[in-house]
């Protein structure tokens, strides 16, 4: 649905130039949420703009939907611009109009027909839970409802594309939450491919189906959440997900592991579960098979796009040879392993 | 013989007023006419706005300067002879309206132009990614969004306005400035000086109390 080639964006100020955006090639499939990930100043804001040209890019292409983006002169471009629909952090929504005209506003730029604009504004504000607010001013919306609005606007001309610019920064978790949950709502139902920005692992995690992580104007990382999450590649990937999952080792589990050194009795592990094998009941197997005791220390389990994934720290207690084999025997099922002390 | 005078005073505060409104409500909107188009290119030819254009830029940019920079004393004395070529006179209210007018176009760009930059880049953003073309980007976002602040501004280029009326009424430009030059200063009558200056301020409280009062309205309605 988006093919982006080659990528890149240079300011030149006087005296120096910048590169924002340096040889980004991406793909995103029709129909899936693909999130760009990066630090503030990464360039992922830059990268957004560039797909509807709010800023032009220094060379490269951006074809969506088969149409070369970068090629348009500017009454295609608006053209264009009308079936990419766009939500940002600060909403964006004019304050001269009440809830129902800002989104009347995209349809108005199109010259949709004002009895059809009406059945649609009426039709986009119910979609977003908002019918009751039509004649209402931004001005009395909270940030939530804001961003409802903003949705409905960027869907008002049935876009083929959604484009959202750090969309839930401004907004509180909960919020958050139900903004995402909307958005994935919407990329269900319509079948809409959506492309988000952000510097939150959780926007990620809770609806991105594939990730890219952005860092120095560079891509670093492209893959399913699933994927990136279990096996990141970079340190800055790591960081990222550090910010959800916490992967780091608790300070006092490093003291204790290093209490215990080399014991053959007691092993410190920590068992990392992706997918499926979270659900079965690996743990009690394993205890009841070699006759070892399980001391659960930290966990974490968290679910990303509905398949369980986390991590468990156990001290294992037993006999030696038992505990070796316990720990074999969890390798074996795939689990990632990783043994804290000793070895 | 005090009422008789009164009574005259009075016709003659009245019909000075009026001509000073006159004068003040015309030129106004002739300044506005053409203000608010200038100003709203001097926003939009600006460096990384819609119709960037910086030779278009820099010499409207330079023209509203040096025309703010005449005081407008002098400014009446150079029109003259245009005025006469508009109106067929340089006397009276209604040539009063071309110096007045041409004064107050570069002041009201400028003004406009405060206003317009106020607004968040974001709307003009929004609007752009919709599609939007210059012109919708200007009277949907632009005009709207900066109301309240320009009615503010409407209120003051009238207040201004007020003030250049009154030194066009010592060149003969008609209203409260020349009642109160000829009547007021060369005819030593005091209080008549007084009744205009009275008038003056009632008449500037008035105006921005009006345009208060609008912005206000705008506002509170879309909060």
């Amino acid at each position: 649905m988006i093919e982006i080639k080659g990528l890149t964006k240079i300011y030149k100020t006087p005296g120096q130039e910048i590169k924002v955006l340096d040889n980004v090639n991406l793909y995103i499939k029709k129909g899936e949420i693909f999130g760009i990930i990066g630090l503030s100043g990464a360039g992922k804001s830059t990268l957004v703009r560039c797909i509807n040209m709010l800023e032009k890019p220094t060379s490269g292409q951006i074809i969506v939907d088969g149409q070369d983006i970068t090629a348009l002169n500017s009454r295609e471009l608006r053209a264009a611009r009308q079936k990419i629909g766009m939500i940002f952090q600060h909403f964006n929504l004019l304050s001269s109009r009440t809830v129902f005209n800002n989104v009347m506003f995209p349809l108005e730029i199109a010259g949709v027909p004002r009895r059809e604009a009406d059945r649609r504004v009426k039709e986009l504000l119910k979609l977003v839970g908002l019918a009751d607010k039509a004649e209402v001013y931004p001005g009395q919306l909270s940030g939530g409802q804001k961003q409802r609005v903003g949705i409905a606007r960027a869907l008002a001309n049935d876009p083929k594309v959604l484009l959202s610019d750090e969309a839930t920064s401004a907004l509180d978790p909960q919020t958050t939450r139900s903004i995402l949950g909307l958005l994935k709502d919407i990329n269900r139902r319509l079948n809409l491919t959506i492309l988000l920005i952000t510097h939150d692992m959780n926007v990620i995690k809770e609806i991105c189906d594939r990730v890219a992580v952005i860092h120095n104007s560079k891509i670093v990382e492209v893959g399913d959440v699933l994927e990136i999450f279990s096996n990141p590649r970079t340190p800055i990937s790591r960081n990222f997900i550090n910010t959800v999952m916490n992967r780091d080792i608790p300070e006092e589990l490093l003291y204790r592991s290093k209490q215990l050194g080399a014991s053959m009795t007691a092993k410190l592990i920590r068992v990392t579960f992706i997918g499926e094998s979270a659900e079965e009941p690996v743990i009690t197997s394993m205890i009841k098979k070699y006759n070892v005791k399980a001391n659960i220390l930290y966990g974490n389990i968290d679910r990303i796009k509905g398949k369980p994934f986390g991590n468990l720290t156990l001290e294992l207690l037993g006999e030696p040879a038992l505990v070796d084999k316990a720990v074999n025997y969890l390798k074996n099922l795939d689990l990632e392993v990783e043994v804290l002390n000793g070895d | 013989m005090v009422i008789e005078l009164n009574s005259w005073f009075a016709d003659k505060l009245l019909t000075a007023t009026w001509e000073t409104l006159y004068m003040v409500i015309i030129s106004t909107f002739f300044s506005y006419l053409f203000g608010l188009p200038l100003g709203v290119i001097l926003v939009t030819t600006s460096e990384g706005h819609i119709l960037e254009s910086k030779g278009v830029n820099r010499v409207l940019g330079a023209i509203v300067n040096a025309t703010r920079s005449i005081p407008f004393i002098i400014f009446l004395i150079l029109l003259i002879p245009l005025t006469r070529l508009i109106v067929g006179t340089s006397i009276g209210t209604v040539a009063s309206i071309v110096p007045l007018t041409l004064a107050a176009i570069p002041f009201v760009a400028r003004l406009v132009e405060t206003s317009l930059k106020e607004i968040d880049w974001g709307l003009i953003e929004a609007a752009l990614s919709m599609g939007a073309s210059a012109w919708q980007v200007i009277h949907k976002v632009l005009i709207p969004e900066a109301k309240p602040s320009l009615i503010l501004g409407v209120a003051i280029t009238a207040i201004n306005l007020i003030g250049y009326s009154a030194m066009a009424g010592i060149v003969g430009g008609g209203g409260l400035g020349t009642l109160a030059y000829y009547y007021g200063y060369q005819r030593y009558e005091t209080p008549v000086m007084w009744a205009t200056v009275i008038v003056l301020i009632i008449m500037v409280q008035g105006i921005q109390m009006i345009g208060d009062a609008l912005a206000a309205k705008v506002i509170s309605r879309r909060r």
